[in-house]
């Protein structure tokens, strides 16, 4: 997994500047938030549905062999193929070696993190074979060459006059002066140059929501279509897919979508649900002729006996990143990493190392509002925190860091030093914040005055000092 | 009480005794540092409330600074010290104007000690024990005796920790709904984070400022000429914000004004002479 977070800090300075990134973050938090908050408010039994969710996953996680096998039985059953890869490499292996058994030139792809997560866009290219994305938003950062910055809205940095931009760049064969201000006129383009995609493909890749272990099924939700032609009209169908997104039944899957859609993006139900099991049967009108799974583990089996085991109930919704006021502030690129935001921070330093995600764990306020929304009730604080913990005990954080701790801890446990300090503390800022009561730059504290003003104490001293002074005087009184 | 001995590090003080449940005040140590007055506010209105109220003399921090560190050792440490400290087995309640603080102890120190053969039962009773004051004075009290009077439009941050962690959201506003002459209007995101979150904001001050600068919009936008909240780390950044952009609004915790007291202390980031800017 390739990841980039070490450049988080200087990211992070163009992210908050950036005035397109600023608007379109704002579109997000009034969108996705409120359209969960309206579908969560519809279903009163919302938080019931939760705990059924949580404990399919947690069931299958616990038995996640016998489901994984189960699967690839049934898969095989159906007349398909199941191909397993420890990692990133040996995934986009097997999708070269099935892509050329068929001589494949194109290749059309619905939209997979997993692709994503093992840059298959990357191997394709490298051995002569064109991916097209029909996913519009994967669509349109193909053609910017950029990662996705969301997980289940890629192109959300992107905005409309940005798009139109790149439609121009790319599809030379209309006329220039074409008007392309409405989205309708966007979408309508990128339908026609698709269309032509669809039906010269020699592979169609897309990536799963859900694996049903009882029926050897696969499962894709969309808004656009784009999965089912992606993945009905060429010869070979590929899903490239990871281990965990595996559930017992049809019946657990119905439980994990009726969650997905609402917490994502509020729907009900996304507009297409798509099964596919085996390869076209001889009755069937349509459906390709091969169909094969690839089931990535990179690291999740790690992940699985580890206390970020939790992580891999995620089904992939973006409630958390929604949420995220960091995310907000940010946008998914800062992250370095194709998952951003909370789920992000946590299965990053999984899947890659800790050192590559460098400072991700730490890029949180802890304000909970990533697990209050969460389908799968994933404890993102509590993991986030666990990072944190290894950071510190691998000696990964700062000598800053530590120093400082080791000094505050030596005098927070030593009341009278402390009130000393303290004292000292509260004297020097009451007295450089003067009659404005604030400071604008302080000793030891730019970090905090580069960006706001640092409020003095009011003159007196600390509580403890003058409570202890009141005592004294109550006492005398008396 | 009249003999003048200086007091044992670990032992308590006592303010004016009364017959009510014995309340032992945790500090925390973002008041005692920087806005005293907060925890003057809580005594007067926990004696208000009809409390006996010690203030442990040992009290340091809490120690999220560590814990939230990834510094688990440090955190544990200062958990026993502070178990030591507040010594809850000596009083009904341990009361703190922070949802944070109380968070911390609530939920985390009995995990943290859950090893400590010495200490794991004491941390169960002290995070038992513990709560944020205006849920105390609400959800265990039950009491509703403000006699405060503020002519001022307020609106009312929601902490992250007292709110999603402790489920403190509608009883400050119940209290505050008692404050003659107050008028309270919503913020349009309350619930969202202001981007303190303890070392976050020195970490990633770019992140913080972001998110701070957010915050100050919306309080600007309510129209409000006072915001309140119930943790000093995010009214120091919400101060800090508004002071910097020259701001005339005034941040302030909630038990100030519940506690009469607004008037008495410049607002936060205000001194006694601070003309808007």
């Amino acid at each position: 997994m390739h990841v980039t977070s070490r450049a988080f800090k200087e990211n992070v300075r163009g992210a908050v500047t950036d005035p397109n990134l600023r608007q379109s973050l704002a579109t997000m938090k009034t969108g996705f938030r409120a359209n969960r908050a309206k579908a969560v408010a519809a279903l009163p039994e919302f938080e019931a549905l939760r705990d059924a969710g949580k404990a399919i996953k947690d069931h299958a996680l616990a038995h996640l062999d016998y489901y994984l096998e189960r699967f690839e039985e049934r898969v095989v059953a159906a007349g398909g193929h199941v191909h397993w890869a420890r990692d990133g490499d040996e995934a986009c292996r097997a999708v070269l070696d099935i892509c050329r058994a068929h001589a494949a030139r194109v290749v059309t792809k619905g939209k997979s993190m997993v692709a994503e997560e093992i840059a298959l866009n990357q191997a394709l290219e490298a051995a002569g074979i064109q991916p097209v994305e029909t996913d519009l938003g994967e669509y349109i950062i193909q053609l910017r060459q950029e990662l996705p910055s969301h997980i289940i809205a890629p192109a959300i940095h992107v905005r409309k006059h940005q798009v139109a931009d790149s439609f121009r760049a790319h599809h030379r064969q209309f006329p220039a002066d074409r008007p392309l201000e409405e989205p309708r006129d966007l979408l309508d383009e990128a339908r026609v140059v698709l269309r032509d995609r669809f039906l010269s493909a020699d592979v169609g890749i897309t990536g799963a929501n859900l694996l049903i272990a009882e029926t050897g099924s696969t499962i894709i939700v969309t808004n656009e279509g784009n999965g089912d032609l992606t993945q009905l009209l060429p010869r070979v169908h590929i899903v490239v897919t990871s281990i965990e997104k595996v559930v017992p039944t049809l019946e657990d899957a119905a439980t994990v979508l009726r969650l997905l859609a609402r917490s994502a993006t509020g729907q009900l139900m996304s507009s297409y649900t798509t099964l596919s099991t085996g390869p076209r049967r001889p009755d069937d009108p349509d459906g390709p002729e091969h169909f094969h799974v690839v089931l990535l583990d990179n690291g999740r089996s790690r992940m699985l006996g580890s206390e970020f085991r939790d992580a891999l109930r995620c089904i992939r919704c973006a409630a958390c990143i929604n949420h995220c006021p960091v995310y907000g502030a940010i946008g998914g690129h800062a992250y370095g990493s194709v998952y951003p935001g909370p789920i992000g921070s946590v299965i990053t330093p999984a899947l890659a190392s800790l050192e590559e995600a460098a400072g991700l764990p730490n890029a949180s306020t802890l304000c909970g509002r990533c697990e209050a929304v969460c389908p799968m009730r994933i404890p993102l604080p509590r993991m986030l925190r666990n990072w944190r913990e290894h950071e510190f005990a691998r000696h990964l954080a700062p000598a800053r860091v530590r120093w400082g701790l080791r000094i505050w801890s030596l005098a927070a446990r030593r009341p009278a030093l402390y009130r000393m300090g303290s004292g000292v503390t509260a004297r020097l800022l009451m007295w450089l914040g003067g009659r404005r009561g604030r400071l604008s730059w302080a000793p030891m504290a730019s970090a905090w005055t580069r960006v706001r003003d640092l409020p003095a104490p009011p003159p007196g001293g600390t509580f403890m000092t003058r409570f202890r002074t009141m005592q004294g005087q109550r006492r005398s009184r008396r | 009480m009249t003999d003048s001995k200086p007091v044992e590090p670990a032992a308590a003080t006592t303010t004016a005794s009364a017959a009510g449940p014995r309340v032992a005040l945790l500090v925390t140590c973002l008041v005692d540092l920087f806005r005293p007055p907060v925890g003057f506010a809580a005594l007067r209105l926990l004696e208000q409330a009809g409390c006996a109220v010690t203030v442990p003399e040992a009290q340091t921090c809490c120690g999220q600074p560590a814990f939230n560190s990834g510094d688990r050792a440090t955190a544990t440490r200062q958990a026993r010290f502070m178990v030591e400290a507040l010594a809850a087995e000596a009083v009904d309640y341990v009361v703190a104007p922070s949802g944070s603080c109380a968070e911390m102890i609530r939920a985390h120190y009995p995990a943290l000690l859950a090893n400590d053969r010495a200490m794991a039962g004491r941390a169960r009773v002290l995070a038992d024990k513990t709560h944020e004051l205006t849920s105390f004075l609400v959800d265990v009290l039950g009491w509703t005796g403000i006699a405060a009077r503020l002519e001022a439009t307020a609106t009312y941050h929601d902490t992250c920790s007292g709110l999603r962690g402790l489920g403190v959201r509608e009883q400050p506003r119940r209290l505050l709904g008692q404050v003659e002459g107050l008028s309270v209007r919503e913020l349009s995101a309350p619930e969202e984070c202001c981007g303190f979150g303890g070392t976050f904001c020195v970490k990633y001050p770019d992140i913080s400022g972001r998110m701070v600068g957010d915050k100050a919009d919306d309080v600007v936008a309510s129209g409000a000429d006072l915001v309140l909240g119930g943790d000093m780390g995010c009214l120091l950044n919400i101060a800090g914000m508004l002071k910097r952009r020259g701001s005339a609004v005034q941040a302030r915790h909630v038990a100030e004004v519940l506690a009469g007291m607004a008037e008495e202390t410049p607002a936060i980031g205000e001194g006694p002479k601070s003309a808007p800017g």
